[in-house]
């Protein structure tokens, strides 16, 4: 299973120019593609257009295409694409329904609506509850959650709907360092278990460092750089296009530019502290 | 400039949530303070009690050892200035301009003192150029900024940034920083709440972290990431810096920040 975006250029209605331009990516089954930016580089932007939100739903002008298994997502019915990819958004308190009184309705709102029998219901809000170690929270109403529980039930009440295609916008922008890891330990696991294609923005590089297999970077509305994550986290150019390199890479470098300590030393050490 | 004392603070949200548990914490002014701890520990819960928008259950909030108690949220304004973490539960204006405006106008401000004082702000988190737009036209990161140059048009003695970085890029953090310094070279007091323990080692002078409604550790940078508050750390699910993993790793002492760190290990060598 394949989601591709080729040629895919976007801009939004009555903007004066493109918020992406000529982008072509793909993220296929079990894998996990990391997109790092700075601020509005079109990061959300290529979430929206990868979802088939854009233009359907956020009106727009959309050239190129974007198809899942080579079919033209503008040519999907919108409970047929949402079925086969879920977003999150960046604001995940616009995402929670506002209709379900508890956290365990609210992230049973999907699979009800997808008809399957009460007992596959519960089983499934009860896995990814526990998943991202938000099971207390099931009986807490949904309005009345600090920034970052929002973040995380929101974010289970998509991986209930168990898509093919996870398009995620700063899924831990909200979350404690414990949180991240939940959330980087969930997501791997999907993959690994559920053969899930993810396509993830997060600034948190350090995430993206243990999570994805290869990352792009946007910047001004195109892909400038793409490759293993290693090689583009590891990339020097990285600060240059705003975004932070991961922990590792900042302390590696640092050490180096200081002459204490060569490579393969500091590459030890950081292999000592991983674990 | 104004000092902010907490004084055995305890406050439950409606329906038993026991947020905070009576919480000391004495800030003087020109502090640079960072809060940290895990989400739902108390952080935000605790910086809403110093602009009056929750009142303690027990205890009392001082402001320049004058008791919070009854004040008027409108009088608080002028002392403490907040931006939230979520910038949509601020922003309400339809232009960015008159977003900034609107605190300063209720100051009694007009005209050039107005402009003036709006378009600083907005230089200062660099949106001057966007002063005509819709704020939602805006994406999330520059709505946070947004958020934050409200605030600091209001010239308040005490600022307080919930998540300041959040969402932001290594420009946006620079930024930040660059706000977080110039308020404190003026002598007013800065408060933050954040996750991004860079972010609070490099610009933070002094950081305390909550875990379940209290404060369990106070100190600098280099105190507080020391190897040996790492158990009580990680109670409250926090985790070092790497730059002080390594340098305990390493036998340089404490070095909660990367130049620290290069800092420590040069004198060594």
């Amino acid at each position: 299973m394949t989601l591709r975006l080729s040629a895919a250029t976007y801009r939004y209605a009555g903007a004066r120019r493109d918020a992406l331009d000529s982008v072509d990516l793909e993220i296929s089954t079990g894998s996990v593609l990391g997109v790092v930016g700075p601020n509005e580089a079109g990061k959300s932007t290529l979430c929206l257009v990868a979802s088939g939100l854009a233009p359907v739903v956020v009106s727009g002008r959309l050239s190129g295409s974007v198809t899942i298994d080579g079919r033209e997502t503008t040519d999907m019915r919108p409970h047929e694409l949402a079925q086969r990819c879920g977003i999150l958004f960046q604001d995940a308190q616009a995402q929670l329904s506002g209709t379900a009184s508890t956290v365990f309705e609210e992230v049973a709102f999907g699979p009800r609506n997808l008809g399957l029998s009460l007992p596959a219901v519960i089983e499934r809000v009860e896995a990814c509850l526990g998943a991202l170690g938000i099971a207390s929270l099931a009986d807490r109403d949904p309005a009345r959650l600090s920034g970052g529980q929002a973040q995380l039930v929101a974010l289970a009440a998509i991986l209930a709907l168990r898509p093919d295609f996870l398009i995620l916008d700063e899924p831990t922008s909200q979350l404690d360092p414990q949180g991240t890891r939940l959330v980087g330990d969930a997501l791997r696991r999907l993959v690994r278990e559920s053969r899930t294609a993810i396509l993830v923005v997060e600034h948190k590089t350090a995430l993206l460092d243990r999570l994805a297999d290869r990352v792009v970077v946007v910047d001004e509305g195109r892909i400038v750089r793409e490759g293993p994550t290693a090689d583009v986290l590891g990339d020097a150019a990285l600060p240059g296009h705003g975004v932070e390199p991961p922990p590792r890479v900042r302390v590696q470098s640092a050490l180096a530019a200081a002459g204490l300590g060569t490579a393969a030393e500091t590459d030890r050490l950081m292999a000592e502290l991983a674990t | 400039m104004i000092a902010v004392e907490i004084r055995g603070v305890a406050y439950s949200y409606p329906g038993g949530v026991r947020a905070l548990d009576r919480v000391d914490l004495a800030i003087g002014p020109g502090e640079a303070l960072a809060i940290i701890g895990q989400n739902g520990s108390g952080k935000s819960t605790l910086v809403r009690h110093l602009n009056g928008l929750l009142r303690p259950d027990e205890g009392q909030v001082l402001l320049d050892g004058s008791a919070v108690g009854r004040r008027h949220v409108a009088e608080l304004a002028r002392l403490v200035g907040l931006a939230f973490q979520d910038p949509d539960r601020q922003i309400f204006a339809g232009s960015v301009r008159r977003e900034v405006a609107f605190g300063p106008r209720n100051l009694g401000l007009r005209g050039a003192e107005l402009d003036g004082r709006v378009a600083e702000a907005l230089e200062e988190v660099g949106l001057a150029g966007s002063a005509g737009e819709n704020p939602y036209d805006l994406g999330y990161s520059r709505r946070k900024l947004l958020s934050i140059a409200s605030v600091l048009a209001m010239r308040t003695p005490v600022v307080v940034l919930d998540e300041p970085t959040t969402g932001q890029d290594l420009r946006g953090v620079a930024r930040v920083r660059a706000i977080v310094a110039a308020r404190t070279a003026e002598g007013r007091t800065v408060i933050t709440v954040s996750h991004d323990m860079r972010f609070v080692a490099e610009t933070f002078g002094r950081v305390v972290v909550m875990r379940a409604g209290r404060i369990v550790l106070d100190g600098t940078p280099a105190e507080v990431f020391a190897e040996v508050n790492w158990p009580a750390l990680a109670d409250a699910y926090l985790e070092p810096p790497l730059a002080a993993r390594v340098g305990a790793r390493l036998r340089v002492g404490s070095t909660p920040t990367e130049a620290s760190l290069v800092h420590a290990l040069a004198a060594r060598a």
